[in-house]
């Protein structure tokens, strides 16, 4: 997918100024947070869970090509495929591959971020492969002339029914329906001949499970299970970082991924696919592919932002960040929004590509603190700040006064003079009001809000002048 | 239980913070006086400026870590550390450590004073277990839960607890009182129009707990909170730091 994170605070006015958004945006608000918080009362200990999910998720990343050779081994041992992209071009060019090998010329699709990533849908199409959407909310997305997702799990979270109901009567040339049932009943009744027609299924994977070389695939709408079942050939597509040791460690994750996504004890589905289908076997594919994508991975591996790959995709950063809650996940022009868009997109695209994402977060530490896997998202932003400041990618300005500022706060005489005059200067600005509305120094702050008037004399002025008194 | 006596449970170093220090010297003095209602000598170190908190967030690691050092050395003679903000003493106890990951000695340091440091209502409430408060306010007030204070340092209970021990405050609840106002320091001056936003949806909720005062422990989140609620003309709602309220009348100079 081509990166416009490089005009955030451009995506950003536009997307405050959308009414219909930010009612949209108002309606989900805090939701997914509450149902979160809601179904953690049914785990015994979260902070045990939490602990041992990233504790599975950190040993895994210590020795990750042992993993993943593992994996490979078992994986080929049943029947599989497994196929190594270094970035998603390549992975489009596997899979479009793999499609011609076997005469493929519809495929049905689950759900794969990973795919957003490597732009697969066009390269498909331009392969002359047709690639249908089978998620509802990518389905609504495709069909809305390729709109990407705005949430890594759900991924319409910034439309309304109403919208969805005006596109599908456009589209499907159908009467207009408001109601969600008869919506979705709609979108089944396009979606199902896919299924049935389609040559092969591509999906994406959530866990990797090394001892059984098998897929986790962690789905609400049953899509996910006739992508993988139905059609001759599947495809899994996914991070490399997705690899974990044995069904005990996916039975961990398992317990904490729908709860940190969206508040579910355990999805609707979670499907194990182990190698293309055997004699004896009522279903599934005739043969079965790994694509394993590495996308800027691997570089991270022993460096400080390894934690971030730790990240199981539950989508609990965006779903309690104020800033993702505000504006929406479209004004973060990459793949994966929220806090963990904003490590990782400078990260896989970029620093200079990205230089406002680690910058535009107020590091409250909701995320940090929800995160299953115990990322810490604040303290890398700042990593990526420190990265931003060291290839001289922040404005000189914004350096000179930094490092002015701790040159001066060095010294404390000059500094208590420095402060005398900041007060007379505020004062002035303030002109006898207890407020500054305009302000030359700080625009962006008198943008949006008054600024106080300093009181007449400082604290360590104050302070001394009455230790000389005697006070 | 009565207040033991002045200056009896020994000294206390009040570090004031850089923006108490030039916006709302008031915050310290009450600070001054809550301390020494406690039982203990505060003593202001007259060098100190600022923890290096504006550097560390902006990527300057030299910067934050040279104002460390200095702080450091200021008030690790100290029994106990006392600063008016969370977010300042969040940044002393849970990063300072980390400014020193690859030097030894100043890790050493930085987590000895770590260890120490206190936020202001955590000092009065769970070291000093002060159980009568001077402030007099008379009326109904809502918290809000300062990010830093709240999720570096766990100060939740603290600050209510106190205003419990003030018979004429009436507490009330504000909805969504751990999201962050906005503010985020530099943030609130680079993406102006998010932080205003934010800023927006926080006063909605104060409005709406019915208080007309909200109280909290960072005068960063006040000036953006107060700012906010005077720039869409609400002249009513008062907005005051958590030691001001608890703190009462000062005396006059």
């Amino acid at each position: 997918m081509e990166i416009r994170s490089m005009h955030f605070v451009s995506r950003v006015r536009q997307r405050l100024d959308d009414t219909e958004l930010q009612r949209n945006l108002q309606r989900t608000r805090g939701r997914n947070a509450a149902a979160r918080l809601a179904s953690l009362s049914s785990l015994d200990d979260f902070d045990a869970v939490r602990a041992r999910a990233t504790d599975i998720r950190a040993s895994v990343l210590r020795d990750l090509d042992v993993w993943l050779e593992r994996f490979e081994a078992e994986a080929t041992r049943r029947g599989a495929t497994v196929l190594w992209a270094r970035d998603g071009d390549e992975a489009c060019r596997l899979v479009i591959d793999i499609a011609r090998r076997h005469d493929v010329k519809t495929v049905v699709k689950a759900k794969s971020m990973v795919s957003e990533e490597a732009g697969l849908n066009a390269a498909l199409e331009a392969a002359g492969i047709r690639p249908v959407e089978t998620d509802l909310g990518e389905y609504i997305l495709q069909i809305n002339d390729n709109e990407p997702p705005s949430h890594i799990i759900m991924p319409v979270i910034h439309k309304s029914k109403e919208q969805v109901s005006e596109l599908f009567a456009r589209v499907h040339g159908t009467a207009a329906k408001t109601d969600i049932v008869e919506l979705t009943r709609e979108a089944r009744e396009k979606l199902r001949p896919e299924f049935l027609g389609a040559e092969m299924g591509i999906s994406g994977g959530n866990f990797l499970i090394a001892e059984t070389g098998s897929v986790a695939i962690v789905t609400n709408e049953g899509n996910g299970r006739m992508c993988t079942t139905m059609p001759r050939v599947h495809v899994a597509l996914t991070g490399i970082e997705k690899v974990i040791p044995t069904l005990d460690d996916l039975a961990t994750l398992l317990r904490i991924l729908p709860r940190s996504a969206t508040g579910q004890a355990i999805s609707n589905y979670v499907s194990l696919l182990t190698g293309p289908k055997h004699e004896g076997d009522a279903d599934g594919p005739e043969h079965m592919y790994f694509v394993l994508v590495d996308g800027g991975r691997a570089d991270l591996i022993g460096g400080d932002f390894e934690p971030m790959l730790r990240c199981i995709r539950c989508g609990a950063c965006m779903n309690h960040c104020p800033v993702y809650q505000t504006i929406g996940g479209h004004s973060y022009g990459w793949v994966y929004p929220g806090p963990m868009g904003s490590v990782l997109t400078p990260l896989y695209q970029g620093l200079e590509k990205a230089k406002d994402l680690p910058q535009a977060a107020t590091l409250c530490n909701q995320c940090g603190v929800v995160c299953p896997v115990s990322i810490p998202l604040p303290d890398l932003m700042r990593k990526l700040r420190e990265k931003q400041v060291d290839a001289g990618l922040r404005p000189w300005s914004e350096r000179l006064s930094m490092r002015l500022w701790a040159w001066v706060a060095q010294r404390p005489a000059l500094y208590a003079r420095g402060v005398r005059l900041a007060v007379r200067y505020l004062r002035w600005l303030a002109d006898g009001r207890d407020r500054i509305q305009a302000m030359g120094v700080a625009p962006g702050w008198t943008a949006e809000r008054d600024f106080p008037a300093p009181a007449a004399q400082s604290f360590r002025d104050r302070y001394a002048a009455r230790r000389r008194a005697g006070r | 239980m009565s207040q033991p006596p002045h200056g009896s449970r020994g000294e206390v170093g009040l570090f004031v913070t850089c923006l108490v220090d030039l916006m709302r010297p008031s915050i310290g003095f009450a600070a001054l006086k809550l301390i020494e209602a406690a039982g203990y000598t505060p003593v202001v170190p007259d060098t100190q400026t600022c923890c290096g908190q504006p550097g560390h967030n902006a990527g300057d690691a030299r910067s934050a870590r040279a104002l460390a050092q200095k702080l450091i050395a200021e008030f690790e003679g100290f029994p106990c550390v006392v600063a008016p903000s969370g977010s300042c003493a969040g940044m002393i106890r849970t990063h300072y450590p980390h400014l020193f990951d690859d030097d030894d000695a100043w890790r050493i340091r930085a987590e000895a004073l770590a260890a120490k440091t206190f936020e202001l209502t955590q000092f009065l409430a769970d070291v000093a277990g002060v159980t009568e408060v001077p402030g007099d306010f008379v009326g109904a007030v809502t918290y809000h839960d300062s990010c830093a204070g709240l999720r570096e340092l766990g100060v939740k209970r603290q600050p209510r607890a106190l205003l419990d021990r003030m018979p004429g405050v009436e507490q009330r609840p504000l909805n969504e009182c751990e999201e962050c106002c906005g503010f985020g320091g530099l943030f609130s001056v680079k993406y102006p129009d998010i932080s205003g936003a934010i800023a927006q949806r926080k006063c909605d909720n104060i409005r709406a707990s019915g208080a007309g005062t909200v109280a909290l422990g960072d005068l960063g989140c006040m000036m953006n909170i107060e700012g906010r609620l005077r720039r869409i003309g609400d002249e009513g709602t008062q907005v005051i730091h958590i030691a001001e309220l608890l703190a009462g009348r000062l005396d006059p100079d």
